[in-house]
């Protein structure tokens, strides 16, 4: 009688500072938002209750759905490059074959410890049309200077950054998963009479198809979110990183510039939505693929 | 101290220290949130003023100013019970941003604040500023120039700060540019502008000037020289929002010509490639404000020498007038458990002689009393960057000519970001600068009007 007692108590224990954490920092902030974003505040007039307004106004908000297909594009764009980068390196680096593996390993990921504030900035500095590295160098050929900054080019100069800052990341965690691989399969394989390319094709990257939706749901939720980059990048290039750029620069900006925090609330409810969505999307796809 | 007296109480005290306002006023003035504590309007007696002033305090002061220290160590050997306790929660926007969300979440504010004066209303709109009346600072107004007490004054005749330092705004140019090409100084806009063709017909590499796609208070110090009054509020909740009339229609149609032709700079201002620019000579003049002469010469170190100071050129030359871009208050939060102390220190602060001539010859601040703007010892420095020139009398000068009238809207973030995505977007982009006043007007009544506001347009 005193033994199964002492389990079922102990189970809530153990789970209990997963509960307190999960229910202060998220539940409620989430709660918070949501009841937040149904009201209107306004700097005449107060606040009042405005129900279902605000999701209305969002769901017809032009600013919001360019946000949104902005960052849905950079997705599409930037997403594919960084984990294909990220598994080329990780089948180079498991490959054995690669001299000085731990340099390279280490190289590769170190800008992922580059706080993405500096990597901005630093980048906004090479990007620079004036005295930029690059376009001091085309100056020097006699090339045309490249505009990173200007319109057409900014979501590409953006993609680059993240890219050179994740695929670090990404390719620790493939790396890693390619290790957890039995070597008996390798063996297998070559006994089976398939060269190096073969094995990485038909063994290593089947076993990493795991890992490589953590990366790319990881990928999809970072893509949605991205706010530091083109933020601090707009201290240069004011006239094309508007304060809706992005979904999640359009909520800072009502929140902080327009005081309008409930439309805001709104504004972050609906982009997590998105996100939810999306990432349900990518999960079902996989899945799916993966039992024909 | 009546910060703890019930509502109704100290609406009844509001009334009847204010029976000659108008009741608009007097409405506008309580309309605010019933829960927080109301002001005192009745004078604060010396008696109760000495007595705070010997009680044992800590006032917190949110300041950007750097070495503000030796400033503070003045009050404090005057008022030995008081402390004040710097913290810099960044310059501008950066302080607004947190002071705004402390203010929203009802702590973690300070006494005291560094405050733009364009920033007042933003704050005003919001009931989180104290009225220093209270407290003796009517009494200062013949001290500080004329147009600095109708930035920090309300409707209401409510004082909302103590001024501390301003930007009048005038040209620095280079000599040796000018010499180089022959130009003559500019006085008017028209000079100007051909002065700028000229310029930059002669020299590719080089700009008559910068206007910065990304400095909308510029544009405002501009818009006020040229005697706009694009905000109007003749109360709380009404706006006469006029950001495209014909005045601005003039400077828009001006400086948007200027940029599409080619003959001036647009690039974002305070960066890196900035910097460099006003290293390099690209940019033969700054128009810029009263602060900036020792700003220059520190970031532009290598051009020591070729650099002059002159008032702006003038739309009428038979009537010099000019704005003000920058400079700052001290304002007391409304919320404050410690009113006579903070409202104290902010007023010993900006007026009194040993402080505010430290802030001119520590911080290089453009004073905002009548006194140090007539005293010699301040007119008189004569920086070698400037080639010996007495730059802070051009710009005492330039001071006298900024007009008292211009207002600033309760949303002013917002006003600045809408400039810089439409106005200055149609500048960097060689666009109609015209119809981007348009865009920017339209952009602002729409917030306007969703925020409550009453809204008149042109």
């Amino acid at each position: 009688m005193a033994a199964p007692r002492r389990t079922r108590s102990a189970g809530p224990l153990f789970v209990a500072p997963f509960m307190i954490l999960f229910l202060l920092l998220f539940l409620t902030p989430l709660g918070y938002a949501a009841y937040l974003s149904l009201f209107q505040e306004r700097l005449i007039g107060g606040t009042a209750f405005v129900g279902l307004d605000n999701y209305v106004q969002a769901l017809g908000d032009s600013q919001l759905l360019h946000g949104v297909g902005r960052v849905a594009l950079f997705f599409v764009l930037q997403v594919p490059v960084m984990l294909a980068l990220a598994v080329l390196f990780a089948l180079a680096l498991d490959s054995g074959l690669l001299r000085l593996a731990r340099v390279i390993r280490l190289g590769v990921f170190v800008p992922y410890a580059v706080p993405s504030v500096v990597a901005a900035l630093m980048w906004g500095y090479l990007y620079g049309p004036d005295f930029g590295p690059f376009a001091q160098f085309a100056r020097e050929l006699s090339l045309p200077v490249p505009d990173f900054l200007s319109d057409t080019w900014m979501l590409g100069s953006l993609a680059n950054i993240v890219t050179w800052e994740f695929t670090g990341y990404n390719m620790i965690i493939l790396y890693a998963a390619l290790r957890t691989v039995p070597t008996e399969l390798y063996e297998a394989a070559a006994m089976d009479g398939a060269g190096a390319w073969r094995i990485a094709w038909s063994v290593k990257l089947p076993a990493l198809r795991p890992a490589l939706l953590l990366c790319l749901l990881f990928s999809v939720i970072g893509s949605f979110q991205l706010f530091n980059e083109p933020n601090l990048l707009t201290k240069i290039a004011p006239d094309v990183i508007t304060s809706d750029y992005t979904a999640n620069l359009y909520a800072y900006s009502l929140a902080f510039t327009g005081q309008q925090v409930n439309y805001a609330a709104t504004v972050s409810f609906l982009l997590g939505l998105v996100i939810v969505i999306a990432s349900y999307a990518v999960l079902l796809t996989a899945n799916r693929r993966r039992t024909p | 101290m009546p910060s703890n007296t019930s509502p109704s109480m100290s609406r009844r005290l509001f009334l009847t220290a204010t029976g000659a306002l108008s009741l608009g006023a007097a409405l506008t003035a309580c309309g605010g949130d019933s829960g927080k504590s109301q002001s005192a309007t009745q004078p604060v007696s010396q008696a109760d003023i000495d007595k705070a002033m010997k009680t044992p305090t800590e006032l917190t002061f949110w300041t950007w100013v750097p070495n503000i220290a030796k400033e503070i160590a003045l009050f404090e050997k005057k008022y030995p019970a008081v402390k004040v306790k710097v913290v810099n929660a960044g310059q501008g926007t950066p302080q607004y941003t947190k002071l705004r969300t402390a203010l929203k979440a009802g702590s973690g504010a300070p006494d005291l604040v560094q405050m733009e004066y364009q920033a007042i209303p933003t704050f005003t709109i919001t009931n989180s500023l104290l009225d220093l009346r209270p407290y003796g600072a009517d009494a200062l107004k013949s001290r500080f120039v004329e147009w600095t007490w109708g930035q920090v004054t309300g409707t209401g005749g409510e004082v909302w700060a103590i001024p501390q330092d301003t930007g009048p705004m005038g040209m620095l140019y280079r000599k040796d540019i000018f010499d180089k090409h022959g130009i003559q100084v500019p006085t008017t806009w028209d000079e100007f502008a051909a002065a700028a063709r000229k310029l930059h017909r002669a020299d590719p590499d080089v700009y008559l000037t910068n206007l910065a796609a990304n400095q909308p208070a510029a544009w405002h110090g501009l818009l006020w020289q040229a005697g706009a009054k694009p905000y109007v509020s003749p109360s709380r909740s009404d706006i006469t929002i006029s950001v495209d009339d014909a005045v601005s229609k003039k400077l828009g149609a001006y400086w948007g010509g200027l940029a599409k032709e080619g003959v001036i700079g647009v690039e974002p201002d305070f960066t890196d490639g900035w910097y460099a620019a006003l290293n390099k000579g690209t940019y033969a003049t700054w128009l810029t404000a009263a602060w900036a002469p020792a700003f220059l010469s520190g970031s532009a170190k290598d051009t020591a020498g070729n650099w002059r100071a002159a008032p702006l050129p003038q739309w009428d030359a038979a009537k010099p007038s000019s704005g003000n871009w920058g400079g700052s208050t001290t304002a007391v939060i409304r919320g404050t458990g410690n009113a006579v102390q903070a409202a104290v220190f902010a007023q010993f602060l900006n007026s009194d002689p040993a402080t505010t001539r430290m802030f001119t010859t520590e911080q290089f601040f453009f004073p905002a009393t009548k006194a140090l703007l007539a005293d010699p010892a301040f007119t008189g420095d004569a920086p070698a960057f400037y080639g010996g020139q007495k730059v802070n009398e051009v710009f005492a000068g330039i001071s006298s000519t900024v007009d008292a009238d211009f207002q600033w809207p309760p949303f002013l973030d917002q006003a600045a970001t809408d400039w810089t995505e439409t106005v200055g977007k149609s500048l960097a982009g060689h666009a109609d600068t015209v119809s981007a006043l348009g865009s920017w007007q339209s952009r602002l009544t729409s917030y306007a009007k969703g925020q409550g506001f009453t809204v008149k347009g042109s």
